[in-house]
């Protein structure tokens, strides 16, 4: 054994499943700091930025994308086993993300409609998040994360801490930002009071109304919100606001499942079809 | 190309098994530094290629089928998602197809704004390539980060142009990845004049880093490699092809921007969850920066056209894609040139957008992805959603000219060690500058027309 009192550097790994790798993207996208920040970890695995493979074991696995592939769900399980922390980055990896919403649709239909020979591919009838196969440690949210964040957590991995990261609604980054109020001033539905912080309430700030893409802030009374909406909306109207990128977390999920807004199953409505999760 | 494996007079296939100094089985499982999941296997039996595939195992998403029933507005929130590198090319090629049928005029400076947008996008994506995923095949290292430990500045050079393009981003669209300000009629809020002067400044730099960076790749070592492919891009009289033009190939297409089909169709390949694209007699196709250099020399900026010409480079650039790399920093300089350009002569609009009443019937259009043509076709029905989509990304198109590519290079690396041999090969695949995500959205073969 090394006596040594060196610390080693920790190693990472980076993977992707079901995604745009848009959040992989957010750690090169760190350009001033980014020859600093890897010089503070061995990065061992990392296919879309290198060459250099490793197998394991990680100190700390960051993991894009949501799990949709029998293959995903094999490899995402034998990597938590080789893996001491794991962090899924982005509301794919968090919550399913946009290809979550094939779990309100025939599956079969689905895959029918777009290829010729749906024979030929191979793929599970949901997306759902990493938490539901394997033991998720944190979890990045956002479509997609936001650097601060990334920051903050690859600063906590470094210096062996737990990340600090804000737990807020969005509303509370739009009050201190000085946004006008869209759904106040505007009458435009606005997802910001149930959605969690991390963007900087950018929507808001550009005259649009939030679309939910950090996912529900806990305990949202997202119903509620819903119930106003629908006071001069349909019902499937705003069943699509809920219908987004975050669609398969809860509350939202339920409200989509409810109201409609996402396609559905053209074989029935949407509330017969479980939406457990239940993945096979 | 997938041929056939030779049959013998037995009517058997010739035995599978390489046999040691005349077959090689060359297979990347995992194509690494290119965006997505892909794998290369490359069969040669008697010297010859009997099956060039590049698969593409990134899980299929379905995205032409989610859009179904959704605004126009929401298409263009969605559609960014298929890839996080270049989501302002989904944004376009969406919202475009959407204002044409929607007969939207937008102010003008509305259109330069947008493509101010792609001018981040190209900037961002090509400084990404060349530096951090393409530069470290011929300077030798395995990663961007491995390359900054002997060639630093080159590395930081790299970041601080992708950090301009992502500033760019940032200021007109509110996030570098997945911007939110674009929406059919305009944008949801334009940017001051004042809010754009620091971009100007930062330009400066970059404009001079893409000079040194068309300086630096011209001087890398390339394989020798020839062919004349069939080239596919966006033409305009007066523009370098981003957001407008016609779909022009040097095979003597020549069609308007909504008509991709009528030239080009998808089909499905066994082994590969990304549809390809031929012609419609079967022909193969290369998009992308080299296509777009040969066939727009007129539009290049001043500078780009300039420093084009100092490389010398123009006719290899179309024929050996080895070269695209420095197609790539051509069009890197241009994007920064015009975009100081923009700026220059930017006035805010009066208005972010311009209303609009949506109608029934087929919105398509394309634009200039930085990885090549990316054309999106919607149908709309009576309450203006979304009843049928087909999106056919850039790497999808390619997918048959890079296997072509592998076949016709691969007999001249046999005599290269084993190892080597399969690094050429992988680094004719990020040639392309291949978007794997992307390809792997298919085509939506029962589109409803609207009643």
């Amino acid at each position: 054994m090394p006596t040594t009192a060196v610390m080693s550097k920790p190693t990472v790994g980076i993977v992707k499943f079901a995604s745009c790798d848009g959040c992989q993207l957010s750690l090169l996208d760190l350009e001033d700091e980014l020859l600093n920040i890897v010089g503070k970890f061995d990065i061992v695995e990392f296919p879309e930025a290198s060459s250099s493979r490793s197998l394991g074991p990680y100190d700390v696995l960051l993991v894009e994308g949501a799990i949709s592939t029998e293959d995903q769900l094999r490899e995402i399980t034998e990597l938590r086993t080789k893996t001491k922390t794991l962090v899924t980055i982005g509301a794919c990896a968090s919550y399913g993300g946009i290809q979550a919403l094939r779990n309100w649709l025939d599956h079969d239909a689905v895959r029918a409609a777009v290829y010729a020979h749906p024979e030929f591919i191979e793929s599970m009838a949901t997306a759902t998040p990493v938490r539901e196969h394997v033991k998720v440690d944190a979890e990045l949210h956002g479509c997609p994360i936001n650097q601060d964040q990334l920051r903050e957590l690859l600063a906590s991995v470094a210096l062996g801490r737990r990340p600090q990261i804000r737990e807020e609604a969005v509303c509370l980054e739009c009050k201190r930002r000085g946004n006008v109020c869209v759904l106040v001033a505007s009458g435009i539905p606005c997802l910001g009071p149930v959605t969690q912080g991390g963007c900087g309430a950018l929507c808001p700030a550009y005259g649009r109304g939030c679309y939910g893409c950090f996912g529900p802030k806990e305990l949202a009374n997202a119903r509620s919100l819903a119930t106003s909406f629908m006071v001069d909306r349909d019902p499937a109207d705003v069943g699509r606001l809920f219908a987004g990128f975050t669609a398969y977390a809860e509350p939202f999920r339920s409200i989509v499942t409810e109201l409609g807004g996402t396609r559905m199953d053209p074989a029935g409505p949407a509330a017969a079809r479980p939406t457990d999760g239940g993945h096979a | 190309m997938h041929v056939t494996p030779e049959i013998d007079a037995a009517g058997d296939p010739r035995p599978s098994g390489p046999r040691p100094g005349i077959d090689h089985d060359f297979n990347v499982a995992y194509i690494t530094r290119v965006e997505g999941e892909g794998s290369l296997r490359l069969r040669v039996r008697d010297g010859g290629v009997v099956e060039a595939r590049l698969s593409i195992f990134e899980a299929p998403r379905y995205f032409e089928q989610l859009v179904i029933g959704r605004t126009p507005d929401e298409v263009i929130d969605i559609v960014s998602r298929i890839c996080g590198i270049c989501p302002v090319a989904y944004q376009m090629s969406a919202v475009h197809g959407f204002e044409d049928l929607f007969e939207i005029e937008v102010d003008p400076e509305i259109r330069a704004l947008r493509r101010l947008l792609y001018c981040g996008e190209w900037i961002q994506s090509h400084a990404l390539h060349i530096y951090l995923l393409h530069a470290p095949d011929f300077l030798g290292y395995p990663s961007a980060i491995a390359m900054a430990a002997d060639h630093k500045p080159i590395v930081a050079q790299g970041l601080a142009i992708k950090k301009v393009g992502n500033q760019i981003l940032s200021t007109l669209g509110g996030r570098a990845i997945h911007p939110i300000s674009v929406r059919v009629g305009g944008f949801s809020k334009v940017p001051t004049a004042a809010a754009l002067a620091p971009l100007r400044e930062a330009l400066d730099g970059a404009v001079d880093a893409a000079m040194e960076t068309v300086r630096m790749v011209a001087g890398f070592e390339v394989p020798e490699y020839h062919r004349e492919p069939n080239l596919v891009s966006l033409v305009h009289p007066t523009e370098y092809p981003y957001n407008h033009g016609r779909i022009v190939s040097s095979d003597g297409v020549d069609l308007p921007v909504d008509r991709w089909d009528d030239a080009f169709e998808e089909i499905q390949v066994e082994g590969t969850n990304a549809l390809q694209a031929r012609t419609h007699d079967g022909g193969v196709y290369l998009l992308g920066p080299a296509a777009r250099l040969t066939l727009s020399p007129g539009t290049l900026h001043p500078l780009a056209a300039e420093a084009l010409a100092e490389t010398g480079l123009g006719d290899v650039i179309r024929t050996n894609i080895y070269w695209s790399i420095a197609a790539r920093a051509i069009e890197l300089l241009h994007a920064c040139a015009e975009a100081r350009d923009i700026i220059d002569g930017y006035h805010r609009p009066a208005e972010p957008r311009v209303k609009w009443t949506a109608r029934p019937g087929r919105a398509a259009w394309a634009t200039e992805a930085p990885r090549g043509l990316l054309f999106h076709r919607y149908e709309l029905d009576d309450r203006g959603r979304i009843a049928g989509a087909q999106i056919v990304p850039p790497t999808s198109q390619n997918q048959a000219a890079i296997e072509a590519d592998l076949a016709a290079f691969a007999p001249s690396v046999l005599d290269l060690p084993h190892e080597e041999a399969t690094l050429r090969l992988e680094q004719l695949i990020r040639s392309y500058d291949p978007c794997i995500s992307c390809a792997t959205h298919f085509l939506d073969l029962r589109v409803e027309r609207p009643t």
